[in-house]
């Protein structure tokens, strides 16, 4: 009898281990061609020190440099990224970086930027397949401590790190952690691409200092634009609309719980006594029954259990946003050269996609020197993290596309696609678990419940735009308006009556006449005050910390350029963050995001002025004034626009 | 002297009226006849097209409108001092010195022009009562007439308009008033106004004025006031038939009506200004059919133009909207130095001739 053909084939199968698979299939981690090369190198690099630092408690101060190792020949370049991050422990330094999905954070249901723990390991591998050369490391962490240096290399047979060399070495620095990969690849392709990577990267990021040294030696320095830490994201349990069968069975498996109700009631979010009977009972199942003894049926019915019971939605401060003021606020800084007419930000308050967490935030940069006639550019995050390529893919990408754009001043073909006008457009989800169409993480899959939130946000923070954009119109009329009134009208009484001989005519009652409005003018300053100067509030004097506070003032001068007296209130929108140190005369109320007055019979041509100063804000954060009336017919008002309520 | 003193009240009224509505707490605004195509009627009286009843207000509600006022002070204040002065200006030179009047500057002279036109309509004064001067003058004349001339130091100088003039001919002086210009003798049966300076040259050159027995005047394209005065005088004093001999499109067909009508820019003075015995010699649309004459293609411009004229109240007679018809029909446009096409001598030996004995001119 002839051998079976399948101890043959026997023969030849053996396993495949995860390092040689992906030398197989590079382009499934971004490695695809010799530009995406470098950028994905710079990126995991840039992303790991980014999550160290920010679980460490510790702005990142991250320096990214780009050497050219032999004259442009062979295109060899060694990366170079070093954080001011906790370090890494001797001993797992070769696992972190010689051993693909090895990490912390693969296991962990939070926010964060790396999750499969391929990234770093994997770039170690492409240097190792391109260039030969092991990967050297740097880590240090504390200051009483030596670092260490290690050469590492992987290998790929059984997904285990090389050790090549280690050694201690002296290093200035308290603490971090400091790489140098050499790879090859395409940097002169892939130059536009690391500078709009890290550029993106600062700007979502606006607590992060990003020094890059390019090949040619030149540095850029991409600024801190705020000195907090975003809010740390916490770990959550897994919610039982996002559970599959296998987890479920492999969760059910290891439990240390006794009780099927324990097992939910603790390994799970969302789940409460009630819920917990609630699901046992759909599911037909005993809740005292040991979970390990759950067969796979009994374990399935559970699952549709799952869905068929209302459960309350995961907990959603778990996730870490960057908020609207910070967003505007790197947004400012970023695009300087640009001189923007305006920014607009828009966080949506989280939701859940199939048990996830999730938030959208959006902004929106207007005007200046953006190109009027070119598709507005998109810049896409997940996690914090600068999504480069595949936009065409990404579901924030058919989100602004189907947004009718032309009725908030874009231009548009037919109401659908990418809106054409002098415009940035930001697009940030967080999630604790970012649904990607793909490994190489570029582009967000179409998930219903994502896509209509980054709808609804964009739709508020477009109907902001618009509000600026009639606001400018409307400015440049009463601007004319007040030309009239200020210069021309004087300047004519003075002609004629120089031209007659006779003496200046009164102009009020014809200004009146001409205007026959409410007149509502504002300015906006931001100064350095030094402290003896600060604060007044209910006449007592208080003293702030800091040796000097920068003030945002706001002026309010109202005109009654009525012919009769009147009476309305005045609303003026301020930041959250900004905290109100004066405000005269007394408002009637201050609220979180407004100030309200009540004007008590102005006369005609009679004039007051109001103002209010804050504190906590950067320039930026208040650059003009949001003004309201309600209580007088909004026609009559120029300067101001009907009060909708809260 | 009283002159003077008259165009100051005038003038001055103006300045008068804004300040008593300051005065009055009224917002101040001036009135004027519309000046525009809808706003031109025949007056009867004077066989010349002048403006309607219809009233355009400067009003200082706007800002167009306060500038207008501010800019016609200054501009008030200007005449006012130039006349006490007994100084005078060009309507550039005045534009000139309106860049010092910072927030009454005006942003082109065409503006300033025409608001000196506005106080003309204003007052019923004329802009050289204002001491104001067109920079456009130097148009031509050759013929056998004799004009005496007041010069600048007073003397009174007899010119022959052949006999004393080189092949350029008389220069027209910008005020051809009777205390500045008369004639004196003259033996001619017509005047030919001629469009362009080839042209003019041409029929010099041919010496048709003497052939023909001819006054010929150079209209330079759109003509300025003071020819267009010059030909009435030599209409009404004179006795002489005027034709008016130019290019064949939409724009010298406006020429013509200005001379003859009244331009719709001057219509205060129509009856000061026009000629409503001219004629209008040619060069027009049938000609081309009838003289096979070399055309260009009407542009976008010209046939909006000529439609215009369809729906100007001075072209409504047979003549004018048949030929208008006939040239959008025809959708092409000649030159009268398209006759050359037949040699140099043609126009004067052939065209002319055929034309003048068609109008019976000449016999």
């Amino acid at each position: 009898m002839a051998n079976p053909i399948a101890l043959k084939l026997a023969q030849k199968q053996k396993e495949i281990s995860v390092a040689e698979f992906f030398e197989r299939n590079k382009h499934i981690l971004g490695f695809g061609n010799p530009t995406r090369a470098i950028i994905t190198s710079v990126k995991e690099g840039v992303d790991n020190s980014l999550d160290a630092c920010e679980e460490a408690g510790i702005l990142p101060d991250i320096l990214v440099e780009i050497k050219d190792e032999d004259g442009g020949e062979k295109n060899e370049y060694k990366i170079i990224v070093e954080d001011n991050g906790p370090g890494i422990i001797k001993k797992q330094i070769p696992n972190v970086f010689g051993r693909l999905l090895y990490g912390s954070r693969f296991h962990a249901i939070k926010q964060s930027r790396g999750q499969q723990g391929i990234g770093i390991s994997a770039v170690v591998l492409y240097g190792q397949l391109t260039t030969g050369k092991p990967t050297r490391v740097i880590s240090k962490i504390d200051e009483k401590m030596p670092a260490y240096v290690y050469e590492i290399g992987i290998n790929t047979h059984n997904n285990t790190p090389e050790i090549i060399s280690q050694d201690i070495t002296h290093w200035e620095k308290p603490c971090g952690t400091r790489i140098e990969i050499n790879i090859i690849g395409d940097y002169i392709r892939g130059k536009r691409f690391v500078h709009e990577y890290l550029q993106s990267t600062s700007i979502v990021n606006p607590h992060a200092q990003i020094t890059f040294i390019a090949p040619d030696g030149e540095k850029h320095v991409f600024e801190r634009t705020a000195d907090i830490l975003p809010r740390p994201s916490t770990e959550i349990k897994p919610h039982p609309y996002g559970i599959e069968l296998g987890t479920l069975m492999k969760m059910a498996k290891s439990t240390k719980c006794r009780k099927l109700s324990a097992f939910l009631k603790t390994e799970f979010s969302s789940m409460g006594e009630r819920t917990t009977n609630a699901v046992c009972k759909e599911a037909g199942l005993d809740k005292n029954i040991n979970p390990k003894m759950l067969t796979r049926d009994q374990l399935l019915t559970l699952l549709k259990a799952f869905k068929k019971v209302k459960i309350m939605a995961p907990p959603t401060n778990c996730l870490s946003p960057i908020g609207e003021t910070l967003i505007r606020r790197s947004l400012k800084h970023e695009t300087q050269e640009i001189s923007p007419e305006f920014i607009v930000t828009t966080s949506r308050p989280p939701s859940v996609f199939s048990g996830n967490p999730f938030q959208v935030e959006v902004g929106i940069v207007y005007g200046g020197n953006l190109p009027k006639d070119s598709p507005v550019k998109i810049l896409r995050f997940a996690n914090r993290v600068p999504l480069l390529y595949q936009q065409g893919d990404c579901v924030s990408t058919a989100a602004i596309s189907s947004i009718d754009w032309r009725r908030y001043g874009l231009e548009q073909k037919g109401g659908k696609g990418i809106p054409v006008g002098p415009a940035i457009f930001l697009v940030h989800v967080a999630s604790t678990h970012v649904p990607f169409t793909s490994e190489s993480k570029e582009a967000i899959a179409d998930i219903p419940e994502i896509e209509n939130e980054i709808k609804l946000a964009f739709r508020e923070c477009a109907r902001k735009m618009q509000r600026h954009l009639t606001k400018k119109a409307k400015r440049a009329k009463t601007r004319e308006k007040f030309d009239l009134i200020t210069k021309i009208l004087p300047e004519l009484a003075k002609k004629t009556s120089l031209i007659l001989n006779k003496p200046i005519p009164p102009l009020d009652e014809v200004i009146t006449k001409i205007m026959d409005v409410v007149w509502i003018e504002d300015s906006v300053e931001y100064t350095k005050k030094p402290l003896s100067q600060v604060i007044k509030s209910d006449g007592q004097t208080t003293l702030y910390e800091g040796s000097d506070e920068h003030v945002t003032t706001s002026r309010i001068t109202i005109v009654n350029y009525k012919r009769k007296p009147l009476k309305f209130n005045l609303y003026a929108l301020k930041p959250r963050e900004g905290k109100i140190i004066k405000a005269d005369p007394k408002p009637i109320e201050i609220k979180d995001y407004y100030l309200k007055w009540k004007i008590d019979n102005i006369k005609p041509t009679e004039k007051i002025e109001l103002l209010f100063e804050m504190t906590s804000l950067a320039k930026e954060d208040f650059e003009e004034n949001d003004l309201y009336i309600d209580g007088i017919n909004p026609e009559y008002v120029i300067g101001a626009e009907k009060w909708e309520g809260e | 002297m009283q002159r003077d003193r008259d165009a100051i009240s005038k003038i001055q009224s103006i300045a008068e009226k804004v300040y008593n509505d300051f005065k009055n707490s009224e917002i101040p605004c001036i009135t004027l006849p519309t000046r525009t195509k809808s706003n031109i009627v025949f007056s009867e009286k004077h066989s010349v097209w002048k403006y309607g009843k219809n009233l355009s207000k400067r009003s200082a509600k706007t800002l167009d409108g306060a500038y207008m006022l501010l800019r016609t002070m200054y501009i008030v204040e200007f005449i006012k001092q130039m006349i006490e002065n007994k100084k005078s200006s060009t309507l550039r030179e005045m534009y000139y010195i309106s860049e010092g009047w910072s927030l009454a500057k005006f942003n082109s002279q065409q503006e300033s022009d025409s608001l000196a036109e506005d106080l003309e309509v204003i007052t019923g004064c004329l802009r050289e009562d204002f001491k104001l001067r067109p920079e456009e003058d130097g148009a031509r004349i050759i013929g056998n007439i004799v004009i005496e001339e007041v010069t600048r130091t007073g003397v009174k100088r007899k010119i022959h308009c052949q006999d004393d003039v080189g092949d350029a001919g008389y220069s027209i002086p910008y005020n051809v008033e009777p205390e500045k210009i008369s004639f004196k003798k003259y033996d001619a049966d017509f005047v030919l106004a001629v469009e362009t300076g080839g042209m003019f040259d041409r029929l010099v050159e041919n010496g048709f004025d003497e052939k023909s027995r001819a006054i010929l005047v150079h209209l330079k394209g759109q003509p300025a006031r003071s020819t267009r005065r010059l030909l009435k005088r030599l209409n009404e004093e004179l006795g002489l038939p005027v034709l008016v001999f130019t290019d064949c499109d939409p724009w010298s067909y406006r020429i013509f009506a200005s001379v003859a009508y009244g331009a719709i820019k001057t219509a205060h003075i129509s009856e000061y200004l026009a000629t409503p015995a001219a004629q209008f010699l040619g060069v027009t649309p049938s000609d081309i059919v009838n003289y096979e004459l070399p055309t260009d293609d009407l542009t976008k411009e010209d046939i909006n133009a000529l439609k215009s004229e369809l729906s100007d109240p001075r072209f409504q007679d047979e003549f004018w909207k048949g030929e208008i018809k006939l040239q959008l029909q025809l959708g092409k446009k000649s030159e009268q130095q398209a006759l050359a096409k037949y040699g140099l001598d043609y126009v004067t030996d052939t065209y002319l001739p055929e034309k003048l004995s068609e109008m019976g001119i000449i016999k």
